[in-house]
């Protein structure tokens, strides 16, 4: 069977691999944007906290036995906890500055973790397994599925979604939302918003995290795995507009599937296309997709 | 970048009666560029003023105009790779084929600023990194560069046909003059009626548009005669190490410029060479120790940041209460 002469097992395959890839895009580019709407910067080190996420989860099974489901619990709070150190420590003494001196200090982080990982373990990947309960995979007469990934897939829009209905229908987001377009005046309110600063950092990092031990047993555990994936999302979170939480969620997988296209009909192409339809949005909205403006 | 501006920039009034240090200070550069090389590997000196001179056509953008790329890497590298593939290939002569590299970064710098500089800030710091990721990439997959492996020993040949550029003193020395002429460029823009343009929009746009300046057409110019002078150097480069190599056009030599101009000092004249040899001297120093560089790069980026905002000239000028 083919569609456009492209065998559809080759098709449907590029898709799941552009949905996993969004999920990814997605998921990162959520934190960044809730970063961005609170605190104004641009976290560089997501990519590296992503990474640092898929090393927990590792050194929680090598060193405490714990497997993938403790990972998945553990690693997004730990990880959430370096953030918040990161951001009691250093970003805090940033908010009345340029926002562009977030970009660099997180840069310099993004830096110095990838450095002490590479030093440690080099560059080449660690394995880590697929739990027990997700291998194998089910064939559906047009295509392979494997179970873990169709799992990624489903259980980061659950991630994403819920993440969407907090901020945007609860009354701690609205808290949240307020904060983000006056701090001064909801601090008046008798709300704690540097406390709510430190976490929406915290919340935001330790999704990447979870992206981080979603990812482990599929890429396997890299020091530089977040280094050139973070580009790409940034160029994602363009194209969405910065600080839109359903634009981001949308985007990202949007942005996946393309790239999955991309790579069935025009190979060449695949991974420049994300960057390609930033320069097209630019053209036509230079606010991003669901951007309001700068 | 208001921030820096602040701090590092010359205040209103001092700028004139500053400028008779800020030629003791080239006369003192001219004087150690001429001594060094009797005392220092004068491959290392090539390396750290090519640097140096990317770096000031970095701060050009970021000192005067505040705006922030975290792309340049892709001029840089773009220049490289046709200036290589121009005296390789086609056999020109150097001066010709640092010039193409040269105008192929200025065309790529139209191309890229047009776009980039209708976004400010965070925006435009994204914006320009993505655009130096599709150079990157394409420079991996285009049959000239040679992927992986670069455009390998490309010849010095003669300058104007006659200078044996082969001969590393005299390489040098068209190393130090395509410094000087960038420098000079950068110097000239910047105290020219053009720059206080420049300066005018990046402390206020609103108040600049409102004196009848068009802010895109001054943030396009500067753009692209950063994108330009990076070009310059990324050209010179290529020569003198005779390798143009996807190093060059990838994103963490977008960043390490990015640390020589905050090391050397933001927005100020004589701190983009000052940082470029710093650097350049450390990652000397350093190259043994392997992925600590960039453990070690981090940590000065964290500590200029946090505590060192004016860099290493910036906070010279503070204390000598004159900007350089």
């Amino acid at each position: 069977m083919q569609i456009f002469g492209v065998p559809t097992q080759a098709l449907f395959g590029q898709l799941l691999l552009g949905l996993i890839n969004g999920a990814f895009y997605a998921m990162l580019s959520l934190g960044l944007s809730v970063i961005f709407g609170l605190l104004n910067i641009i976290n560089f080190a997501h990519g590296a906290l992503y990474m640092t996420g898929a090393f927990v989860a590792y050194f929680l099974l090598q060193g405490a036995g714990l497997g993938y489901w403790w990972a998945l619990l553990l690693a997004p709070i730990i990880v959430g906890l370096v953030g918040i150190v990161l951001e009691r420590s250093m970003l805090k003494h940033l908010y009345k500055l340029d926002h562009l001196y977030g970009l660099l200090l997180t840069f310099g982080l993004a830096l110095v973790i990838q450095g002490l990982f590479r030093n440690q373990y080099g560059s080449s990947g660690l394995p880590y397994g697929i739990p027990a309960q997700l291998t194998g995979g089910h064939a559906l007469g047009f295509m392979f599925l494997p179970n873990y990934r169709a799992w990624v897939v489903v259980f980061s829009l659950t991630v994403c979604l819920g993440t969407w209905y907090v901020i945007e229908r609860t009354r701690l987001g609205a808290n949240l939302r307020a904060a983000t377009e006056n701090p001064v005046l909801v601090q008046a309110f008798g709300i704690d918003v540097p406390r709510m600063i430190m976490l929406t950092y915290g919340f935001g990092v330790g999704l990447a995290g979870l992206a981080g031990v979603l990812a482990a047993p599929m890429y396997q555990v890299n020091p530089l795995m977040g280094a050139d994936l973070i580009i790409v999302v940034f160029a994602v979170v363009v194209i969405g507009g910065l600080g839109s939480i359903m634009g981001s969620i949308v985007t990202g997988y949007a942005l996946g599937v393309v790239e999955g296209f991309t790579k069935v009909f025009y190979p060449e192409a695949s991974n420049t296309v994300i960057f390609v339809i930033m320069a097209l949005v630019l053209l036509v909205r230079p606010a991003g997709l669901f951007g309001r403006g700068q | 970048m208001s921030a820096p501006s602040a701090s590092a920039g010359a205040p209103p009034g001092v700028a004139r009666g500053g400028i008779r240090h800020q030629v003791v200070a080239f006369v003192v550069m001219l004087a150690f560029f001429a001594v060094a090389p009797y005392f220092i590997y004068p491959v290392f000196l090539m390396k750290a003023l090519c640097f140096a001179l990317f770096a000031c056509a970095f701060n050009l953008l970021i000192g005067y105009v505040g705006l922030l790329s975290f792309g340049h890497a892709a001029y840089l590298g773009a220049a490289g790779y046709a200036s290589a593939h121009a005296a390789k290939e086609w056999g020109v002569a150097p001066e010709i084929a640092i010039l193409f590299g040269t105008a192929v970064a200025g065309a790529l710098g139209v191309v890229i600023g047009a776009l980039a500089i209708r976004s400010r800030g965070i925006y435009f710091a994204n914006i320009t990194l993505a655009f130096a990721q599709m150079v990157f990439f394409f420079s991996l997959q285009a049959k000239f560069t040679h992927g992986e492996d670069g455009i390998q020993s490309v010849p010095r040949g003669r300058l104007f046909g006659v200078l044996d550029l082969s001969q590393t003193m005299n390489m040098y020395w068209v190393v130090v003059a395509v410094f000087i002429i960038g420098f000079l460029i950068v110097y000239r823009a910047i105290h020219s009626p053009f720059g206080q343009v420049l300066k005018a929009i990046r402390e206020n746009e609103a108040r600049a548009v409102s004196l009848g300046y068009r802010p895109e057409q001054y943030k396009l110019i500067a753009f692209v005669l950063s994108a330009t002078l990076s070009g310059l150097a990324g050209g010179t480069k290529a020569i003198v190490f005779q390798l143009a190599s996807l190093t060059d056009v990838h994103w963490t030599m977008s960043g390490e410029v990015v640390l020589m101009t905050l090391l050397g000092g933001l927005g100020t004249v004589f701190g983009p060479v000052v940082g470029a040899f710093i650097i350049i001297m450390l990652e000397n120093v350093l190259s043994q120790l392997g992925d600590w560089l960039t453990v070690v790069q981090g940590l000065i980026f964290v500590g200029c940041v946090l505590v060192f905002r004016r860099g290493v000239v910036g906070e010279l000028g503070r204390l000598l209460r004159k900007p350089l």
